[in-house]
């Protein structure tokens, strides 16, 4: 896992990830934009996010979870 | 007898790139993940070695200028995520050059053999160095092969890409030796009422079959 630690800790790179997308939906472009990360590693990233449950994906919108925002709230907390 | 290991063939320029799924410094890519954008994926034989760690320094330097004109870079050796890691800190600590770019962790050599970069006459446990520039729509535009005794030129690697995208951008060719500003090529007509038209047309005529413009 690239942004996803193996102790299940988000790197940051996730992390900015995560909190671009709390103003909404976003496509990746946007996010690497917002997140000032290559495009190349937000798609990579997204898989696993996708996968750990943290984001959902919608014809290339990808969106946070209730587990997304809850773990963005106890990284803020 | 030849116990010689077996080569795939090489992958052509103008068709779609191997597509490939590889664990990198970076995480795991796809080649999918560079759609939009133009990717160098070069190979050098091992981390740890001093003309490879010459040119990963030189990489990281024309990195910047490769982002202007929306190139990444992906490297690639048969050696372990590990390795990678630690050459690269290395390399960062002996020198001050961060290594921005992701490295391949070849150890399947599944991504070396899609795209030929094991040439079992130079070593059949090292890949040689290998540039393949992608274009953002996944296609194949150009390959270097060099031998394990000789690092790159990094200037010729930049000047591939301006030749390329002025090429794409006003359907023109280059000439040799060319650089950014220079006349290009316009090409060659393919009958005589376009070798009619090209003569009007103002261009710097050597012939009807050589004509140079300013772009």
């Amino acid at each position: 896992m690239a942004c996803i630690n193996p102790d299940g800790t988000l790197a940051p790179s996730a992390q900015s990830i995560l909190t671009a997308l709390r103003g909404g939906a976003a496509k990746a472009e946007t996010l690497a934009q917002q997140a000032g990360l290559p495009l190349f590693r937000v798609r990579s990233s997204m898989r696993e996010l996708v996968q750990a449950g943290l984001v959902t994906e919608q014809e290339g919108a990808y969106a946070l979870t209730d587990a997304g925002s809850e773990r963005l709230k106890a990284i803020a907390a | 007898m030849s116990d010689a290991t077996p080569v795939n063939g090489l992958p052509r320029l103008n068709e779609p790139a191997p597509a490939f799924e590889a664990v990198t410094t970076h995480g795991t890519i796809r080649l999918s993940d560079y759609k939009g954008s133009w990717l160098i994926l070069f190979s050098h034989p091992a981390d740890f070695t001093p003309v490879c760690t010459t040119e990963f320094i030189a990489f990281a330097e024309i990195y910047p200028e490769l982002q202007k004109r929306g190139v990444e870079l992906l490297g690639l050796s048969i050696d372990s995520v590990y390795s990678h890691i630690a050459w690269v800190r290395n390399v960062e600590e002996k020198t001050g050059v961060h290594i921005p770019f992701p490295i391949i962790a070849d150890l399947d050599r599944k991504v070396a053999t899609a795209f030929g970069m094991v040439m079992p006459g130079a070593s059949s446990t090292e890949t040689v160095r290998c540039v393949f520039v992608i274009d953002p729509d996944g296609i194949l535009r150009a390959m270097l092969y060099y031998p394990l005794t000789t690092g790159r030129n990094m200037q010729e690697i930049l000047r591939l890409i301006d030749a390329l995208q002025t090429s794409d951008k006003h359907h023109v060719a280059t000439p040799a030796n060319w650089q950014p500003g220079d006349k290009v090529i316009v090409p060659a007509p393919k009958t005589v009422e376009m070798v009619e038209q090209n003569l009007k047309a103002g261009y710097e005529m050597v012939d009807w079959y050589l004509a140079r413009k300013t772009v």
